[in-house]
């Protein structure tokens, strides 16, 4: 009784202390994440003693305010500038960080003499410091920096005294007539010259603005902005909105010349092309009027295909990035503008360019566009809207890409992957180039063995007959036993290495080894010993016009199954196959590497430890890569089920191929879709079965069970 | 009861000490949000960019004459093609003018133009785009020889200035577009110096720098040797595609250094970074006549090292080649490593590309910085392998499609004109930097590029059904038990095709429509008989009837079942791009005679599919009649033979893969019964001209681009012991050879 009241109490009081412990550990952690909160920016060490602060953008009610003093004008900007003369490369790369290092100027209220701001900050600019503060390439030491932002706000010439801003600039620290600086600008120029770059004196400063034609740009050092849309927020496009119109005209700002022109477009093809008009007493930016219907701007470009894009008093307008999110075509006519990020976008995939003299041939341009062209390049615009115009701060990101590629080409980016959202477009097969491998380098045998001596040996004898073999590797996989000492190996007149492995892996076998001197592996299990030299002889001729697919013997194929909705492994003689088992097959040394590096997900982790499904492994990635079916050669052989790893019972079968068909189920999964296509064909000698001497054939010896 | 007390008051205490840490960092975001939130936007939608309207002056006007750009010291160094190109021309079609070599009438000497230059002009004449009629061009290109416009060079033209007043369709160089090389001469190599005034035509040049190059209205070519080959050229030096690609030496370059002068600094700098062993930089001063008076203190050193290299084999071991500026920006080291595969790393700064305008170089080559001159050999050795193996690959692919001969960078010259003309559809940089290129292209065709053979993944095959072509020579009486009926029923009982055609080109009346065999409801079936052209001509006409990507050719006597076509379509949808058929022939060298040779012998291999019985893509139709030669053209419609010959070169010279042949069949016509109808295969002549033809093809092209297959694909279970049920295409075991 007393032992059991003494028990509750021990039980009560152990729960007491856990509860109290789990309690006290909590309020500890939740502790330690408020005192982290506390301390966002305390700033960190650079180098030396010196404590840099990161740049402090959330208060701006204790912003020193900076009168502008009156000096000299400095230099204008220099239109010679190109990016080797201007742009002093040495400030960049510092400790070997392989990008671009860039410092923005602590934010100041620059003031005229009678107190007015000079240049006061919007909410863009101010995004675009936060984006440049976040960035990768941010950087609060000016000592190291390679680029400086300074945070005057000069996005829009309109908005800011061009003189005083100019003498605010060159006040800056570490200005150097402009050197290393950035300049952001979206509207240039004001009435009624409308210049096409800002007419700011800013020496050798780097613009990254809109509207530059292509006097003003210089190109390789200046950067070329989108103009950004005031109705950003409102760009959501609704993919089920039908694109009635072929053509939209919904810009306001164009000259009378053009709007008669278009106009009369308009008349002549009233049931295709749709011009929108600023509603009569209405002051209201965001509604257009087409025969005294009203419609909301932008969501009326979701119905068309193509959007017309026209120089205003600026060259550069904002409806283009409308026309991009919405996905319509735009047709740009403004001459010799320069369109965003032209560095880095091919622009011929999204738009349409017209001459503004040609305008009235827009119907004919529209016209001969294919529907499918059509629709490809609406879903390229919203691609490229979402990529690099949706927000202000991934112009940002872009802008600083860009320049990091010109001070780093090494590591630039080239333009089509950056551009290739879509599928018809997949990437090349990195053995992309149209070549017959050469016949003299030979292949190079790997075989990976655990302990089979005797046929290993037997295997080796029959590989070294084929004429084009180069090399055998043998992997050793067991670490409990060495290979053969090198005095039992058969003799034999080609060269044999051994590579003793440090862990019994299957990946093993297709580890890219040094030792691997050809372009062409031919892997090979160490009981196929039933293959002649005549037919491996022949799989690397085949091999040779296709170097970029797995050629071989043993082939096998999917099939979905219907009652399961699963993926099934077949191994029956089937009319078709979709793999060739690396039992007996060739392929491109790169093959190797890329199992070993780039296997998507947890594949190869997976294959190691359940010991199976390396071949179709191997066959996904190939299949993946390049969209190409495997080659089987010659006819079917009777090979030992080279993929069993034993095949005394049939029960120990059937398992089997119940876990290779759970290896193709997971494998897609991984991948997302099933990479393996499936053909009809296989290769064989152009003589084989025909009636024909056989002295006259070559590689006669195929096809005997 | 205590515990729980213990309890509660532990737990409120965290519940406060939350609250109060938790509330200060929501203060803190609602601190860093409100900054933003209360900024005002940068535009002001109503009046900075809207509903006020445009300032007075016309856009014509601002377009041309606001801007102080178009003219500036009396020279056409801001020229545009909006102001400096009459599109008035060009609106018919892209024609090119050359001016004939005798043109001056004033008794002046003929020129004879330099043989470089002499290429440049042969390759437009023979080419589509050539006219002889002035008022139809839109561009024009001199016959007076501007590729050497160094005052030294023995091939400089005098009085270019005078010589072009006296021409009368000038115009001050409106429309004309001047081919050159080399500018300026020492000792400043003014580029802008060409001894004339260019006016406002469009520069095709060499070594051209960022600063005076015109965006969009010049361009920039490559500088090439005067021996580079007219047409075809020699293939890139990559023949084995191995990977990772290590070679002997990572980075190499052989050649002269210059003592003093514009472009020495960089060359006399590289002895810094040669270490004799992976990175070989070697130059020489021994060049000129005065090199001896002028030698610094390490010329003996560097000649001596110089020597002990010999530049070709440098130029096969080494992965990287440095590329640096000569006394220009341009150097011939730059082709020389494209095509060898060394992939260049160029050291010139300021220098314009190459055709930059659609050629994206950072896939084929590393740009370095000369002022960063020592820092080179660590960025290459920073290049990942994968990448290494890439760029390799596109220098091959870019050397073969658009620098290996004149023709080829001539026609890519033009290509880029034509494509900024009104209403000309643009080939997209996917088109120009992947194989086969742009010059093989054609956007006529159609402006969605899966309707290509070459971008279509196999597994995406666009359509799934064939047209049948039957090309009818003979004229046989058309009876039930005859070939071509027989064969027309065979193909409409494929479940694949959607059309026959019948191309009927011969004096025999054409059979009544009652007796072609009767057709399944999904193929339509159509006769084209077109008298007025002899219809060897027409036999890859993109008719306008032909639709599907597939397209079935045939001849009259072809013997084929349904499984053979069905099975050969598969196989088709697997290489859209090449040919793929049945009857095979090869060609080989004939030593002997030193000519190709031609045989219809069985071998263990071919390189040439019969287009009696074959596959192949809708669109080499249309590079068949709009793209060959009108030479080849006219050697076919001579010889009245040959076509399926020629079909294959064009297939093979754009694929660079050899054709595919299918299953057993060898003989695949019907013996002819008796001699009562003479096939024109029978006659010696027949051979003997075909033989002829593989000659002048070759001739034309520039070099054989047909390619030796030693394979063939059959069905999967191709006479394998299996039962007979168990096989799809059944009827092909029962095919005898």
């Amino acid at each position: 009784m007393v032992a059991k009241q003494y028990n509750i109490l021990l039980n009560r009081y152990r729960r007491f202390f856990i509860t109290v412990l789990a309690v006290l550990l909590i309020s500890f952690l939740v502790i330690c994440v408020g005192l982290l909160n506390l301390l966002p920016s305390f700033g960190f060490l650079n180098s030396g003693s010196i404590i840099y602060h990161k740049i402090n953008l959330n208060n701006f009610s204790g912003v020193p305010r900076v009168p502008v003093v009156e000096s000299q004008l400095p230099a204008p900007r220099n239109d010679r500038c190109n990016y080797f003369d201007c742009f002093n490369v040495y400030k960049c790369g510092h400790k070997g960080s392989g990008k671009i290092l860039v410092f923005v100027y602590p934010v100041k209220e620059y003031v005229d003499h009678k107190g007015n701001a000079v240049a006061p900050m919007s909410k863009e600019f101010f995004g675009i410091l936060q984006a440049v503060v976040k960035s990768r390439y941010y950087t609060p030491n000016p000592e190291e920096a390679c680029l400086f932002v300074p945070s005057i706000d000069t996005l829009n010439q309109n908005r800011f005294n061009v003189k005083k801003t100019s003498q605010a600039l060159s006040m800056l620290p570490m200005w150097h007539n402009g050197e290393n600086h950035l300049i952001w600008n979206m509207l240039p120029g004001s009435p009624p010259t409308f210049s096409n770059v800002v007419e700011l004196n800013i020496g050798n400063a780097v613009i990254a603005g809109a509207g530059f034609d292509s006097w003003t740009y210089r190109a390789g050092f200046d950067v070329s902005l989108p103009v950004y849309s005031p109705y950003a927020d409102q760009l959501k496009f609704d993919p089920y909105q039908e694109r009635e119109w072929l053509l939209l005209s919904s810009q306001v700002n164009i000259h009378p010349d053009f709007e008669s022109e278009l106009a009369q477009i308009e008349s002549d093809n009233s049931d295709l092309f749709m011009l929108l008009e600023p509603c009569e007493g209405r002051e209201n930016a965001s509604l257009r009027c087409h025969q005294q219907k009203i419609y909301n701007y932008p969501q009326i470009l979701g119905s068309g295909k193509f959007c017309l894009v026209i120089r205003g008093a600026r060259l550069a307008q904002p409806n283009l990035m409308d026309a991009l999110a919405f996905g319509c075509v735009p047709i740009v006519a403004a001459d010799t503008m320069i369109l965003p990020f032209a560095d880095v976008i091919d622009w011929n995939r999204a738009v349409l360019t017209l001459r503004e003299s040609d305008l009235n041939n827009v119907m004919t341009l529209v016209k001969d566009v294919s529907e499918e062209r059509t629709k490809q390049m609406s879903a390229h615009c919203q691609w490229l809207y979402n990529k690099y115009f949706s927000s202000i701060e991934s112009i940002t990101i872009t802008t600083l890409d860009i320049i990091n590629d010109r001070i780093f080409p090494q590591n630039a980016r080239s333009y089509s992957p950056g551009n290739s959202p879509l599928k018809p477009y997949t990437p090349q097969s990195p053995l992309y180039l149209q070549l017959t491998a050469p016949k003299a380098p030979g292949f190079t045998a790997v075989v990976l063995t655990y302990d089979r001596v005797e046929s290993l040996f037997l295997l080796v004898q029959k590989l070294v007959k084929v004429p084009s073999l180069n090399k055998v590797l043998v992997v050793w996989n067991n670490q409990h036993k060495s290979p053969p000492p090198s005095s039992s190996w058969p003799k034999v007149s080609k060269p044999i290495k051994v590579i003793q492995t440090k862990e019994n892996k299957l990946s093993n076998r297709f580890y890219p080894y040094e030792e691997i001197e050809t372009e062409a592996v031919l892997h090979i299990d160490d009981d196929i010993v039933m293959l002649t030299a005549d037919e491996l002889e022949f799989g690397y001729e085949v091999w040779r016009e296709f170097p970029d697919r797995i050629v071989g013997f043993p082939s096998r194929t999917h099939v979905w199954d219907n009652s399961t909705q699963k993926w099934k492994y077949e191994s029956e003689w089937t009319n078709h196959i979709s793999m060739v088992l690396t039992g007996a097959a060739f392929h491109h040394k790169y093959w190797n590497y890329m199992y070993t590096t780039s296997m998507p997900g947890d594949i190869k982790e997976w294959v190691d430890n359940h010991m199976n499904c390396e071949d179709i492994a191997m066959n996904f990635l190939v299949s993946n890569i390049t969209n190409k079916a495997p080659i089987k050669v010659a006819p079917r052989k009777k090979f030992k089920c080279p993929e069993c790893v034993n095949n005394e019972m049939l029960s120990a079968d059937l398992s089997h191929m119940m876990e290779r068909s759970r290896c193709i189920d997971r494998f897609s999964a991984v991948y997302g879709l099933m990479p393996l296509r499936t053909v009809e064909f296989r290769a064989d000698p152009v003589l084989y079965k025909d009636a024909f001497p056989q002295k006259l054939k070559i590689n006669n010896n195929i096809g005997s069970l | 009861m205590q515990a729980k007390k213990r309890y509660l008051l532990v737990l409120s205490c965290a519940f406060l000490a939350y609250c109060y840490f938790g509330g200060y960092r929501l203060k803190n975001e609602s601190n860093l949000t409100s900054p933003h939130r209360m900024l005002p936007s940068y535009v002001d939608v109503l009046s900075d960019h809207l509903y006020i309207r445009d300032i007075e002056s016309s856009p014509q006007f601002r377009r041309i004459g606001s801007s102080t750009y178009k003219k500036v010291n009396n020279s056409y160094r801001n020229c545009r093609m909006e102001t400096c190109f009459d599109y008035r021309k060009c609106h018919s079609d892209f024609k090119v003018y050359v001016y004939p070599l005798n043109d001056e009438m004033n008794g002046e000497t003929p020129l004879t133009p330099s043989p470089a230059y002499q290429k440049v002009l042969d390759v437009i004449l023979e080419s589509r785009y050539y006219t002889s009629d002035p008022s139809q061009a839109c561009l024009f290109v001199l016959a007076i020889d501007t590729l050497d416009r160094d005052s030294h060079s023995s091939d400089y033209v005098r009085n270019v200035q005078s010589r072009l007043h006296r021409l009368k369709l000038w115009n001050n160089g409106r429309n004309h577009v001047v081919f050159n090389l080399y500018s300026g001469t020492w000792p400043d190599y003014v580029e802008d110096d060409l001894g004339f005034d260019t006016g406002e035509a469009i520069l095709a040049k060499a070594s051209m720098s960022m600063s005076s190059f015109r965006p969009g209205f010049d361009i920039s070519i490559p500088l090439f040797f005067k021996s580079h080959p007219e047409r075809g050229g020699d293939a890139g030096f990559v023949t084995s595609n191995n990977f990772p690609v290590t070679k002997r030496y990572l980075l190499a370059f052989k050649g002269k250094r210059y003592l003093y002068g514009i472009g020495s600094e960089t060359r006399n700098a590289l002895y810094h970074l040669h270490n004799d062993r992976d990175v070989v930089l070697v130059t020489t001063c021994r060049h000129g006549k005065t090199w001896k008076e002028r030698k610094d203190q390490r010329c003996d050193e560097d000649n001596a090292e110089f020597d002990r290299y010999d530049y070709d084999l440098l130029l096969q071991n080494s992965t990287f080649c440095l590329v640096p500026r000569g006394r220009r920006l341009g150097s011939f080291r730059f082709l020389e490593a494209l095509q060898a595969g060394c992939v260049p790393v160029l050291l010139s700064n300021g220098l314009q590309m190459p055709f930059s305008e659609v050629i994206d170089w950072n896939k084929a080559l590393i740009m370095a910085d000369e002022r960063l001159l020592l820092q080179v050999p660590e960025i290459v050795r920073s290049i990942p392998a994968t990448k290494v193996f890439a760029l390799r690959q596109q220098t091959q692919v870019l050397w073969d499609r658009y620098f290996s001969s004149v023709e080829k960078i001539v026609f890519t010259t033009l290509e880029i004109i034509r494509e900024r003309l009104p209403l000309q559809r643009k080939r997209d940089g996917i088109i120009w930097n992947n194989s086969p290129g742009a010059l093989l292209t054609f956007p006529e065709f159609s402006d969605f590029w899966p309707h290509y053979p070459f971008h279509i993944a196999p597994a995406a095959a666009a359509d799934d059904n064939f047209t049948a072509v039957v090309y009818c020579q003979l004229g046989a009486p058309l009876t039930p038990s005859s070939t071509l009926f027989r064969l027309i029923k065979n193909v409409a009982k494929s479940q694949h095709v959607s059309k026959i055609l019948v191309a009927w080109n011969s004096d025999k009346p054409l059979p009544p429509h009652s007796r072609w065999p009767p057709l399944p409801g999904h193929v339509s079936f159509h006769v084209l008989q077109e008298s007025s052209e002899p219809l060897i001509a027409q036999r890859f006409f993109p008719h306008p009837l032909l639709k599907s990507a597939a397209i079935l050719s045939l001849d009259e006597d072809a013997l084929l079942n349904t499984d053979e076509i069905d099975f050969a379509f598969q196989v088709w949808k697997s290489f859209p791009e090449r040919i793929v058929g049945y009857p095979a022939r090869s060609h080989y060298w004939d030593d002997a005679k030193g000519s190709w040779g031609y045989t219809s012998k069985w071998t263990n291999d071919y390189s040439i599919v019969l287009t009696g019985a074959a596959f192949y893509h809708r669109y080499y139709n249309y590079l068949y009649t709009e793209w060959l030669s009108p030479l080849l053209l006219k050697t076919v419609q001579q010889s009245h033979n040959c076509e399926d010959i020629l079909i294959n070169f064009l297939v093979s010279h754009v694929t660079r893969r050899p054709p595919i042949k299918v299953t057993q069949r060898k003989q695949y016509k019907e013996q002819p019964p008796g001699n009562s109808l003479r096939s024109p295969w029978n006659d010696p002549d027949h051979f003997i001209q075909r033989q002829t033809c593989l000659n002048t093809f070759a001739a034309v092209f520039g070099y054989m681009p047909l390619l030796r297959s030693n394979m063939r694909l059959d069905p999967v279970l191709f006479k394998d012991p299996v039962s007979n049920l168990r096989k799809k295409y059944r009827q092909i075991e029962l095919v005898g050879s």
